[in-house]
């Protein structure tokens, strides 16, 4: 279970997180909405140690990330940022076997080669193995650094806006392997989404924030309803429900 | 990483290798006049003179690229060499240059060593702490600083007695033609106690190029990684400031030239290149400008103006690296 | 205006004070009541000779680059560039090296008018540079301009080195005034006349530096316009570095601090930026030489530190304000 308790970050004057608290416990998909600004990213950046809360902090299975060595957890728990340019000149394969390195520390087993052959070709990476980054689209190499975090084979995989440079028919194949991951490998999957639509449909439990805290924290039966959406987003949102999907109507 | 990449990267530094030799073999013997009782000993210490600076200035250049993130930052370009001189210079200015040679110069060095470490952890946690800067604000701000550090070892150079001047201007004006080998086994020493902590770290050094957050999210200590960089940058940049003098743009140079010839991005192939590179423009260069051409001390010059030119093209070409 | 008018005067009165100061401190020691009392014919010599050309040469010096670096900076519309950080004061120095090889026995004006082409050559080289830089940040600017020194300082260096110059090219190149004597200064009249040309041009530089299509619009011919002030620049440098040598950061920090308190009309900002430059020039000059009296520390150290200092906060308070 990934704990934050009370958790508060201010950049200069503003709050961007005050006072959160949130359990996530293990197994399922957990996506992570709200406005611009509301803090998602900031609190994904804390939960995975990447930022420093002021005050509070955060436990993974017990845990406290803060006191805990950085290789121990990066065996329990990967996160993806949304910024994915880099410096190195590096192909797709040197990348995606940079997520055993917590395993081995750089020298690469037999069993590390079979692991990263498969998250390569879990993401319909094949062909693109010995390419080089720089060479890629930007929704290849996004899918490129995915893999990487499944070849990290951590229990907790964090991801922000990992839909944000995939086309439509990608973005549905990328959360139906999230699916997969959860419920055949029992990942704890969390990602900040921007489409609610997605966040409606293929998540399990969705928590809404706004202004630096949690407004609502649900199944999509408690969260995507119209007046719960309104209250996030300021906008009213419909929700209709066909053939057992939820469809959302914009004003 | 595709096996051929690592192929053609190994096969290029054999290359490396054997043109590093092969400048070895020359550097000894042309124009020797079968002097060799002179000619060995006195070359055979410039040569290794040339390659412990050759290492120390490429490695120092590639590890503080890893953990600064970007190709154009060296240590010579924020100053760090500067700031050796003038933290020299500050030493004899407060104790005398008569306190400064009853000194035992390796004490003196490891003192000086551990002053650089200090002011180096100090200048990265101005500048790269808090993020987010741009990378021309770094360098514009590291080239300053090193103007800065430049002006005022000459300002305290004058304000000590004029005595105390030369004898600095004498100290200091160690080059590639006329090394201070008196440390030379000392400095040996410490390179190597050095290289052994950078050897074990050397894939948690790979992990640092993909960026902090990657990095922290793979289990690299990020803070200690970089903290070992920057101890590990320092003592080189001693180094090779205490034997030749500063030396610029000469580690941007080599480093790029080898991230250019490996196309690989891991430090067990880079490292190597650099170095190589460095002790063929170390050794290759002062054996054109004294043989061929009938020079003498000419060689940081001509590097300078190549790593300059190399400097801009670089500008030029990527403003986010 | 009457207060701006005021407060001009005080700066001026400020600026004739450490000029005094500066004529009366030196390793000679200067009696002034020698000079009231008719006999003395050594004060007075020593002011005519000596103190009074060191102090004119400070004077002019110092406002003509400050007003050198408010005209690149229109130019090449960055608040960082000045003649040390363009590649114009290296050139200008190669330039003197040229001379020194190949024509060593030309007259001083001749020597700066070949210094000034070498500078005129290695600015427009600056420019062209920045043309090619894709997107141009306010920072790769003087970056480019200092590293582009850098490269002409080493090929200066070579051949001084070839041909065992060495020693006198940086002896001459220290920016030193303590040579300064009547008969060996006057040069720097022409780069003040130059710079006050300049001030005559105020409001065309001052219509570049908005930009090209602004300048345009108002009718400004902006070729010509920047041509001129290249060709002032590079004479001002010129002047200077035949005569004293090197004098980095005057064309950078005294236009910037008058900026900071009242904005980049040139017009009105002229006079200010020019009693700073030679205001700081005055301070730096003495402060060298009272530190170590009776030695001298060549002015050019002084302002290396002082405006590598000012540069260096310029810098971290322009982030300040963007972050």
């Amino acid at each position: 279970m990934i704990e934050a308790i009370s958790v508060t970050k201010r950049y200069g004057s503003s709050v961007v997180l005050d006072d959160v608290s949130v359990k996530i416990p293990h197994g399922g998909i957990t996506a992570i909405i709200g406005p611009n600004g509301a803090g998602k990213s900031t609190l994904l950046g804390v939960m995975s140690r990447l930022i420093a809360p002021d005050a509070g902090h955060v436990t993974i299975d017990g845990m406290r990330v803060d006191q805990t060595p950085g290789a121990v957890l990066a065996r329990r728990l990967a996160i993806l940022r949304q910024d994915n340019h880099i410096m190195l000149r590096l192909t797709v394969r040197d990348l995606v076997a940079f997520g055993r390195y917590p395993h081995n520390h750089g020298r690469l087993s037999l069993a590390d080669r079979d692991i990263i052959e498969q998250a390569i070709r879990q993401l319909d990476l094949d062909a693109l193995g010995d390419r080089y980054l720089d060479e890629l689209s930007g929704g290849q190499r996004q899918r490129a650094f995915i893999a990487m975090v499944l070849a990290q084979e951590t229990d907790y995989i964090l991801l922000d806006e990992p839909l944000s440079s995939l086309d439509v028919q990608k973005s549905v194949q990328m959360l139906g392997l999230f699916r997969t991951a959860a419920d055949e490998l029992s990942r704890t999957i969390v990602i900040v989404v921007h489409d609610i639509a997605f966040a409606a449909n293929y998540a399990d439990r969705i928590i809404a924030m706004r202004d630096g805290r949690i407004v609502a924290d649900g199944s999509p039966d408690e969260v995507i309803r119209q007046d719960v959406l309104e209250e996030i987003y300021d906008v009213p949102i419909g929700v209709h429900h066909v053939d057992g999907r939820r469809l959302l109507a914009y004003p | 990483m595709a096996n051929s990449a690592i192929r053609s990267s190994r096969q290029t530094l054999f290359g490396l290798f054997a043109g590093a030799m092969l400048c070895v073999a020359l550097f000894l013997t042309v124009g020797a006049n079968g002097q060799w009782d002179f000619v060995l000993p006195f070359r055979g210490t410039k040569i290794l003179t040339m390659v412990l600076v050759g290492y120390s200035v490429a490695v120092s250049a590639v590890l503080f690229q890893t953990a600064t993130g970007n190709r154009i930052l060296t240590p010579g370009i924020m100053g760090f060499d500067s700031l050796f001189i003038l933290l020299q210079t500050l030493i004899v200015f407060s104790i005398g240059a008569q306190g400064y040679t009853g000194i035992d110069p390796r004490l003196l060095f490891a003192g000086q060593a551990a002053l650089m470490i200090g002011f180096s952890a100090l200048l990265y946690r101005l500048l790269f702490h808090s993020g987010g800067r741009s990378l021309h604000l770094l360098v514009l701000t590291g080239v300053v600083l090193g103007i800065l550090f430049r002006s005022l070892s000459e300002f305290a150079g004058r304000v000590i007695s004029p005595n105390e001047y030369l004898f600095l201007q004498d100290r200091f004006f160690a080059s590639f033609n006329n090394p201070d080998t008196q440390l030379l086994a000392f400095s040996y020493g410490v390179v190597g106690a050095v290289s052994l902590m950078a050897w074990r770290m050397l894939p948690a050094f790979d992990v640092l190029g993909l960026g902090r957050e990657r990095a922290i999210s793979l289990g690299v200590d990020h803070r200690r990684t970089v903290g070992a960089i920057l101890a590990i940058t320092a003592v080189l940049v001693s180094i090779s400031t205490a034997l030749v003098g500063p030396v610029t743009f000469f580690g941007l140079l080599v480093s790029n030239l080898a991230y250019w010839l490996i196309r690989s991005h891991r430090h067990v192939l880079i490292l190597p290149a650099a170095t190589l590179l460095a002790v063929i423009a170390l050794l290759a260069g002062q054996l054109v400008l004294e043989q061929a051409l009938g020079f003498g001390t000419n060689l940081r010059v001509v590097l300078e103006f190549a790593g300059g030119i190399t400097f801009i093209l670089l500008l030029l070409r990527d403003p986010r690296r | 205006m009457f207060e701006r008018n005021g407060r001009l005067v005080l700066a001026w009165t400020g600026v004739a004070a450490l000029a005094f100061v500066s004529l009366t401190i030196g390793a000679g020691t200067l009696h002034l009541e020698e000079l009231f009392s008719g006999s003395g014919g050594n004060a007075s010599a020593l002011l005519r000779e000596s103190r009074v050309p060191r102090t004119l040469a400070l004077v002019l010096a110092g406002s003509s680059l400050a007003i050198a670096g408010l005209i690149m900076q229109m130019i090449a519309r960055n608040r960082f560039v000045e003649p040390a950080t363009a590649g114009t004061a290296e050139s200008a120095a190669l330039g003197v090296l040229a001379v020194m090889l190949l024509a060593p026995g030309i007259s001083v004006l001749a020597r700066m008018l070949v210094a000034g082409g070498f500078a005129l050559a290695g600015t427009f080289l600056f420019l062209l540079i920045l043309r090619r830089i894709p997107h141009r940040s306010a920072l790769v600017v003087p970056l480019v301009g200092l590293m582009l020194g850098g490269v002409i300082d080493s090929i200066t260096t070579f051949f001084a080195y070839r041909y065992d110059l060495l020693q006198s090219i940086s002896t001459w190149m220290a920016g030193d005034f303590s040579g300064v004597l009547a008969g060996r200064y006057e040069l720097l009249w022409i780069g003040f006349a130059l710079a006050l040309a300049g001030y005559l041009a105020a409001d065309r530089f001052t219509a570049i530096g908005i930009g090209e299509t602004f300048a345009v619009n108002v009718g400004i011919n902006y070729n010509r316009v920047v041509a001129i002030g290249l060709l002032i620049v590079s004479l001002i440098t010129a002047s200077v570095v035949v005569t004293v040598g090197l004098i980095p950061f005057v064309g950078l920090i005294a236009p910037n601090l008058v900026a900071m308190r009242m904005g980049d009309n040139a017009r009105r900002s002229l006079p200010w930026v020019a009693l700073t430059g030679a205001a700081l020039i005055l301070l730096c000059d003495i402060a060298g030489r009272v530190v170590r009296y009776p030695y001298e520390i060549p002015v050019g150290t002084v302002v290396g530190v002082v405006g590598g200092a000012v540069f260096l906060a310029l810098l971290l308070r322009r982030e300040r304000q963007v972050g």
